[in-house]
């Protein structure tokens, strides 16, 4: 493995700098979606099918136009003519996916509770809400399929132009006869099904649509709470038939995402339809109850993982099938999700043989997308509980099963079985700086006391290793997974008359503090103070270029694409100091904003006499164009693996089944960190996400399709009460991938931490016999599982 | 109906429909709209404001409600000379990452403090139980207040 020194010299990067995105956001100052003043606009309220399967039979929205306020009235077929084409899904991962038309506004049948079937537009949004009720609408109630097994079966058929359930099936299965001998010699063979449920991924702010339309001259701007303005952009212009040139998407401040606003819905084409129509802005908050129906949920999906390995405990192969919850329609990558997981269920353990597959269905369900992790924290969860399985099988301890299975670091680059690269690891000494965190050898000789004095209150370890694919994506690798766009990103970098720099990044922020860790990657290469440089984002008209954020991309890419075009920069202010100076542009070097001559510290120019020649253009040299300014399109040429170890510690009450979160560990490496105060916040985040869905989130669907916990006082969000302060640390292995070392760190909380609380939860409830448990683990579920075992005490 | 509210000190007198939530009234009638909406059961507590000095959640009253009492929003927290030490706190410890949920968190715990002299770390988490946070696990705000306590 080659581990590259840190490339920054400046003494910035690598600084625990505080945000400049706070002052703003802890003022009110900053501007969220509601917040935008936009004087004369109309709301936009939407009726809402009750019903999780029903033929429409009619609409009669008359009684919303008796409502004072309320402007206008629309059902499906009121607009049918409106749409060039459906919403739009990006990620026809097979040839012959199964995709049916998915309308902003729903025609003849409502596939799921949620789906729209009428929209009420109205001088306020008290009004647009008043409007609601005056329309009626006759639905035939049909059998809804709530679970992913019915759905297989196809005992109604949801969308009958279809004539099946089934989307698509998708196999990864490079040696098909090796992986059926590995599994008829192995000593021990694993086989566990696992369910992840719903989530409901609950960013802070609600998704909101306003669109400003200027009807003479065409041009059109959408304002969206969404991580992607730059791929709306493209997609709403071709579902809507409006010329792109003309289209204008900003995204203000946005309260979270979550990969739920990774997304092109219904609302933004709906109101992009009616701003057209009425020829004054039109704008539509989301309630919170509402986006149970209206935005995408994650996870939703049963997974089976089987594990052969010799008498020792190594691996031997690996083989996992899922059965994925599309919902009623596929969003804009829902297909290629369980993807971004294919080429992980072996973890980072060394494994020689692989297969995976993956059969996705529709549901009469919300919607299912990308949700933090998308894809991996699935993969992890059946990979680390399989390896927790196996440990028993072999009677070692969970953490000796994982080194026994680690990817040697002499391995890297790893080939690995599913047809990777993993870039670089260096796996043992994260698991063992996360033993040491936790103070493992203590924790186990408590948990032995506890059982041996008969305790009641049962303590748990659990521990989860970790790799993740981040950095998406290659576009080439893209392409072959049928993916409808590229995985570049594009940056520019200015540096302005006065020596004030601005940087332009494609890269959509929601909360990450891309202002702050990109303006010290400039300002440490540029030796300018972080406060002069500006980062400019998440408009088309500034940055008419981008991908956007998910899949902890944004630095590995984004930033790469930031620190090339500054590199190129700073090519361009050394020929024009080597003029000024009359020495070769090779020999300067440029310390602390000064060019100097290597080895002749008198000859310098500041950048900021270069930047003031370059703008006056009054003597640069013979081919040279005057400013200082660089754009670069960075396509990666792999993705990054960053991993970790994770530790949690639980505490089981056996008579209440209440699980308590004690204490938690973890040593994450995301190769070198550009502001580690920023790297430990997306982790402890991260963390918290993951443990509420180990312990308190579900999406709950009653059998005929309706969500019970659509709002956060039933959906469990969990406050600062259920949490803990956990003990951080991290390793550096950089990826040899990008000049930066860098890796990703958004997702891999979230990623780690489900399958090392569940699995704490099941170490602590062995000695009863419990061998399982059923996210999420609450009292309820832990006492059946009790129950179910043999008893406990009660 | 009339209401007459002191908000942020000044007096404010608005014309509103009697079902008009305080939280709209402040947003779309005074245009303050640094008090957020994240939900509708008063689960979240991002729009927590201060009603005669004690946090309130903006979404659960009604603005006639408030009619005579004095309202302090986010936008009314930083003085002449800068910014309050919640809000310095909350920047020094990375208390805030998307920062939709921040000023609710800000007014909460400036109201907790207020009320408790002797807060220590399960105190804090226990005062905050009705504000959610999605971006930051707690870890830094408990830090964050512990620290403007101090």
């Amino acid at each position: 493995m080659t581990v590259t020194d840190t490339p920054f010299a400046g003494g910035i990067v690598g600084e625990a700098r505080l945000r400049k995105e706070d002052p703003a956001l802890l003022t009110g100052e900053a501007k969220f979606i509601d917040d935008l003043d936009l004087p004369g606009a109309l709301w936009v309220a939407c009726v809402r099918s009750p019903h999780a399967h029903a033929r429409i039979d009619g609409v009669d929205t008359s009684g919303a136009l008796a409502v004072d306020g309320v402007v206008a009235a629309y059902s499906g077929e009121d607009l049918a003519d409106t749409w060039v084409a459906p919403l739009p899904c990006a990620w026809p991962v097979t040839d012959d996916m199964k995709n049916p038309s998915h309308f902003p506004v729903a025609q003849g049948k409502a596939n799921y509770a949620g789906d729209i079937v009428a929209v009420v537009v109205a001088t306020s949004r008290y009004a647009a809400a008043d409007g609601l009720e005056g329309v009626v609408v006759d639905y035939e109630p049909l059998d809804a399929v709530v679970s992913v097994e019915d759905a297989e079966s196809d005992r109604v058929v949801i969308h009958e132009d279809l004539g099946t359930n089934v989307s698509y099936e998708w196999p990864l299965i490079p040696d098909p006869e090796g992986v059926d001998a590995a599994f008829e010699a192995a000593t021990h063979h694993i086989t566990e099904t696992y369910v992840h449920q719903r989530l409901i991924p609950a960013p802070m702010e609600p998704r909101g649509v306003a669109v400003v339309p200027a009807p003479h001259n065409g041009d059109m701007t959408l304002y969206s709470s969404t991580q992607i303005p730059h791929v709306l952009k493209v997609m709403a212009a071709l579902t809507l038939g409006v010329p792109e040139q003309k289209l204008r998407v900003i995204a203000p401040s946005v309260g979270g995402g979550f990969g739920c606003k990774l997304n092109v819905y219904a609302e933004e084409i709906l109101c992009m339809a009616l701003a057209q129509r009425h020829g004054v802005p039109v704008r539509w908050t989301e309630s919170r109850t509402e986006a149970a129906g209206s935005t995408i949920q994650g996870r939703a999906q049963r997974q089976t993982i089987e594990l052969a390995a010799d008498a020792d405990g190594k691996l031997t192969a690996v083989r996992a099938t899922l059965l994925a919850d599309m919902g009623a329609y596929l969003q804009l990558v829902a297909p290629g999700v369980p993807l971004l997981g294919a080429f992980l269920y072996h973890g980072l353990y060394d494994v020689p043989l692989y297969a995976f597959t993956c059969k996705s269905v529709f549901t009469n369900l919300t919607p299912t997308d990308a949700y933090r992790g998308a894809g991996r924290p699935e993969a992890t969860y059946a990979i680390e509980r399989g390896m927790d399985a196996l440990a028993v099988a072999v009677g070692v301890g969970a953490d000796e099963i994982r080194s026994r299975n680690f990817i040697p670091t002499e391995k890297f680059p790893y080939d690995s079985p599913a047809g990777l690269v993993f870039d670089s690891g260096n796996y043992q000494p994260a698991l063992d700086r996360a033993k040491e965190l936790i103070g493992w050898d203590a924790r186990m000789a408590e948990q032995a006391e506890r059982r041996a004095a008969g305790s009641t209150t049962h303590l748990g370890l659990g521990i989860s290793t970790y790799v993740e694919m981040c950095g998406l994506a290659p576009s080439r690798v893209l392409a072959s997974l049928n993916y409808g766009a590229g995985g570049w990103e594009s940056a520019t970098v200015r540096i302005l008359p006065t020596c004030k720099v601005q940087v332009v990044t494609g890269a959509t922020p929601h909360g990450q503090g891309h202002e702050t860790c990109w303006s010290m990657i400039v300002a440490d290469r540029l030796g300018v103070d972080p406060d002069d440089v500006e980062v400019l984002h998440s408009d088309t008209a500034i940055s008419p270029l981008g991908m956007d954020t998910y899949g902890s991309r944004s630095l590995s890419v984004g930033g790469t694409a930031i620190w090339m075009a500054t590199e190129k920069v700073v090519e361009k202010a050394a020929t024009i100091a080597a003029h000024m100076l009359e020495a070769n542009p090779e020999d300067l070097e440029l310390m602390g904003g000064v060019f100097s001559v290597k080895g002749s510290p008198d000859a310098e120019v500041p950048l900021a006499g270069v930047a003031f020649a370059a703008f006056t253009a009054h003597d640069l040299p013979d081919g040279v164009e005057p400013n200082l300014q660089a754009q670069v399109t960075w396509d990666p040429p792999n993705f990054t693996f960053p991993f970790g170890a994770h530790i949690a510690v639980v505490e089981i009450d056996e008579v209440t089944g209440a699980v308590d979160l004690v204490d938690y560990a973890a040593c994450d490496d995301c190769g070198n960190q550009i502001n580690p105060m920023i790297v430990e916040g997306q982790i402890q985040g991260g963390i918290v996400q993951g443990v509420a869905q180990a312990l308190w989130e579900e999406a709950v669907y009653d059998e005929d399709g309706q969500c019970r916990s659509a709002n956060l006082a039933d959906y469990l969000v969990p406050s600062a009460a259920e949490c803990i302060d956990m003990k951080l640390d991290h390793t550096v292995t950089p990826s040899p991938t990008n000049p930066m070392g860098v890796k990703g760190i958004g997702e891999a909380g979230t990623i780690a931490s489900t399958p090392a609380v569940m699995n704490a939860v099941v170490d602590a409830l062995r000695p009863l016999g419990v061998t399982g448990m059923a996210m999420p683990a609450s009292p309820m579920t832990v006492r059946r599982a009790i129950e179910a075992a043999g008893g406990g005490a009660s | 109906m009339e209401v007459s509210v002191t908000v942020n000190g000044e007096v404010r007198t608005a014309d509103v429909e009697p079902r008009t939530l305080l939280a709209h009234f402040l947003r779309d009638d005074l245009g303050l709209t640094g008090t957020n909406i994240g939900c509708d059961t008063s689960s979240c507590g991002a729009c927590t404001v201060l009603v005669n000095g004690r946090s309130a959640k903006s979404c659960t009253m009604l603005a006639v409600q408030a009619d005579g009492a004095e309202v302090t929003t986010i936008e009314g927290l930083a003085g002449e000379n800068g910014l309050h030490p919640m809000q310095e706190a909350f920047h020094e410890c990375h208390a805030l990452q998307c920062g939709y949920c921040t000023p609710g968190m800000v007014m909460a715990a400036v109201s907790l403090v207020d009320e408790y002299s002797d807060l220590d770390a399960d105190g804090v988490r226990e005062g905050l139980e009705g504000n959610l946070c999605r971006c930051t696990g707690y870890q830094n705000i408990v830090k964050a207040v512990m620290a403007a306590s101090e």
